[in-house]
């Protein structure tokens, strides 16, 4: 239903990698070209790119959830509708994103059932429980400021279509950190109730979102030739650091404390923070997270649900195109 | 101990700007339930949208009602420090979402309305509410060329869809009569050229339905027994759940900034 007509480059991988065709194209990326898709590029370029893409998608629509979540309980109607217009963003964000994914010759069904039969990731942090509204203050501020610190760089990515889509999503991923602040700050500024509420959900979201950016450099499997690719600019640890460099004085500013006894300032003014539990996200990544069997339950309780709705619309069309083909032959 | 409700002084146009409020509020937050479950990507952000816009519609006639009050009330007073005896809107727009189909019929029935209703409202002496219904007017026309086409999706889609359509037509027809009905206060309204006679609106919105209906293959039903209660506070089971929901934060952390 969603497949795109193009060119599936199977054939040409099989047939046509070598060793020349490699050369030119690492010298086009090195020339800070763009690879577009009916460009011929390695089968590995194309599989690494269709993970990352996907899962990155992925992540957009399971990320709907725990913000979903609040959506019916917000606490204003100002903040239901900024709330509201925030996660449909992110489903546009989604679609963007399988659609980036889809000029790669993997159409958006084969994607979704990847993700719906736990076959392809999605992220981590999504796997733990928004559960009060300072987390949704948090998210926007932790949460969507990590994932700006990840995009970024990817608006420079090699592959266009993904480059391209990133630089949409990161202008809004901007406005959403900045909305999510906001919550912050209005709590932070509140009764002692609600800066409570704004300490205790930066408690729990904040060794989660420093786990957002992946495993440290020292044992991450995708870096090395994702950098030679361009499709990755910077490491994992560079950048949790600027994160986190960026991230503090922000902290400071609403009153509140990251929970890091152990973090000090290095003479060149980083933050240092302390060992990150990286048992925990294993357990996340293994889908042992607080949330992953909610998440994944009801991303695949909707697919099922909305089976007839998609069939429907399929049958729907298919009756119209053959009553209109029975029309231009009369 | 005193309520936590507040009391609205309801004169006749204070109720009228409430009972529309309510209509955009309790539909939209119907819709913004959709978030992250509807069958495709392209319905959560459709369904979402929607919501939107009768959200927007709905802070507006709440500030207006709050205005027209002068009572130093406001949108989210109005909107989360009411009990479910307070509020006004019909019906129809509270009933659960159901399955796709009864989510899109409800949208149907209310959206044929409401695009014909806020477009004659353009002409209220009104300036306020005539702002309001032309900016209403441009997003309810695309809400209703959204249900139209699925409506006409599911019914000539397969067997399942038709069915699921027909049941979700007999089953919320009863609740479309009362967007018909006005009481005295509302009908001074209307001979005031503030208002206008829902009534009048009914033979077009009638051939909306039946023009559609007919290219859907479905069947509009024949019971004309219409149930009533919405506008003055005599509601179903859902709007109570529905309010717990959507006031909670208020509830429990009264008088605070968010």
């Amino acid at each position: 239903m969603y497949t795109q007509a193009l060119n599936t480059a199977e054939t040409d991988d099989r047939g046509l990698e070598d060793a020349a065709r490699a050369a030119q194209f690492q010298a086009r990326i090195d020339a800070e070209e763009r690879i577009e898709p009916n460009d011929w590029m390695p089968a590995a370029y194309r599989k690494t790119l269709t993970r990352q893409i996907s899962q990155h998608a992925h992540s957009e629509i399971v990320g709907m959830l725990p913000e979903g979540n609040w959506i019916t309980r917000a606490p204003t109607l100002r903040r239901k509708a900024a709330l509201l217009a925030k996660v449909q963003d992110e489903c546009g964000h989604g679609l963007y994103l399988y659609a980036a994914a889809e000029t790669l010759g993997t159409s958006r069904e084969e994607l979704v059932d990847a993700m719906l039969a736990g076959k392809a990731k999605y992220s981590s942090i999504f796997n733990y429980p928004a559960l009060t509204w300072a987390d949704i203050g948090t998210i926007g501020w932790l949460v969507d400021g990590a994932a700006i610190m990840n995009q970024i760089p990817l608006c420079r990515c090699s592959y266009g279509p993904y480059a391209r889509a990133m630089i949409r999503v990161c202008k809004e991923e901007s406005f959403h950190q900045r909305q999510g602040y906001e919550i912050m700050l209005t709590l932070c500024r509140g009764s002692d109730e609600q800066k409570a509420m704004a300490q205790d959900a930066l408690n729990r979201w904040w060794w989660p979102v420093l786990m957002m950016f992946g495993p440290p450099d020292a044992t991450s499997q995708h870096s090395d030739v994702s950098t030679k690719w361009k499709i990755k600019r910077f490491s994992n640890d560079e950048l949790r650091q600027k994160f986190v460099d960026a991230t503090v004085p922000q902290a400071q500013y609403l009153g509140l404390t990251i929970p890091d006894p152990g973090m000090i300032q290095d003479a060149e003014g980083h933050w240092r923070y302390s060992e990150i539990d990286w048992t925990e996200f294993k357990q996340v990544l293994a889908g042992n997270g607080p949330c992953n069997r909610d998440r994944m339950a009801e991303r695949r309780e909707a697919h099922e649900e909305g089976a007839w709705v998609r069939e429907a619309a399929a049958a729907y069309a298919a009756k119209r195109a053959q009553r209109q083909t029975a029309q231009a032959a009369e | 101990m005193p309520s936590a409700n507040i009391q609205v002084s309801e004169t006749p146009l204070v109720l009228y700007a409430l009972r529309r409020a309510d209509d955009a509020l309790i539909l939209g937050h119907r819709l913004s339930e959709w978030c992250g479950h509807a069958p495709m990507l392209e319905e959560d952000m459709a369904l979402s949208n929607i919501a939107l816009d009768l959200i927007g519609q709905a802070r507006e006639l709440y500030t207006y009602a709050a205005k027209a009050e002068a009572k130093g009330s406001d949108e989210d007073k109005l909107a989360y420090l009411r009990d479910v005896r307070q509020y006004r809107n019909l019906l129809l727009v509270e009933q659960p979402n159901g399955d796709f189909a009864q989510t899109l019929v409800r949208q149907f029935f209310y959206s044929a309305f409401a695009d014909l209703y806020w477009r004659a409202m353009m002409t209220s002496r009104d300036t306020t509410l005539a702002a309001i219904a032309a900016k209403s007017e441009k997003e309810s026309a695309y809400h209703l060329r959204h249900a139209s086409e699925w409506i006409i999706r599911l019914g000539d889609g397969t067997d399942e869809s038709h069915r699921r359509a027909q049941a979700a037509i007999d089953h919320l027809w009863t609740f479309t009569g009362e967007m018909f009905g006005v009481d005295e206060g509302e009908r001074a309204l209307i001979h005031a050229g503030i208002a206008v006679d829902p009534a009048s609106l009914r033979g077009r919105w009638l051939t909306t339905l039946s023009d559609i209906a007919r290219e859907a293959t479905l069947e509009l039903p024949q019971n004309d027994w219409m149930q009533q209660g919405g506008r003055v506070g005599r509601h179903s089971e859902h709007l109570g759940h529905l309010l717990s929901e959507l006031q909670s934060m208020q509830r429990t952390f009264p008088g605070l900034t968010w």
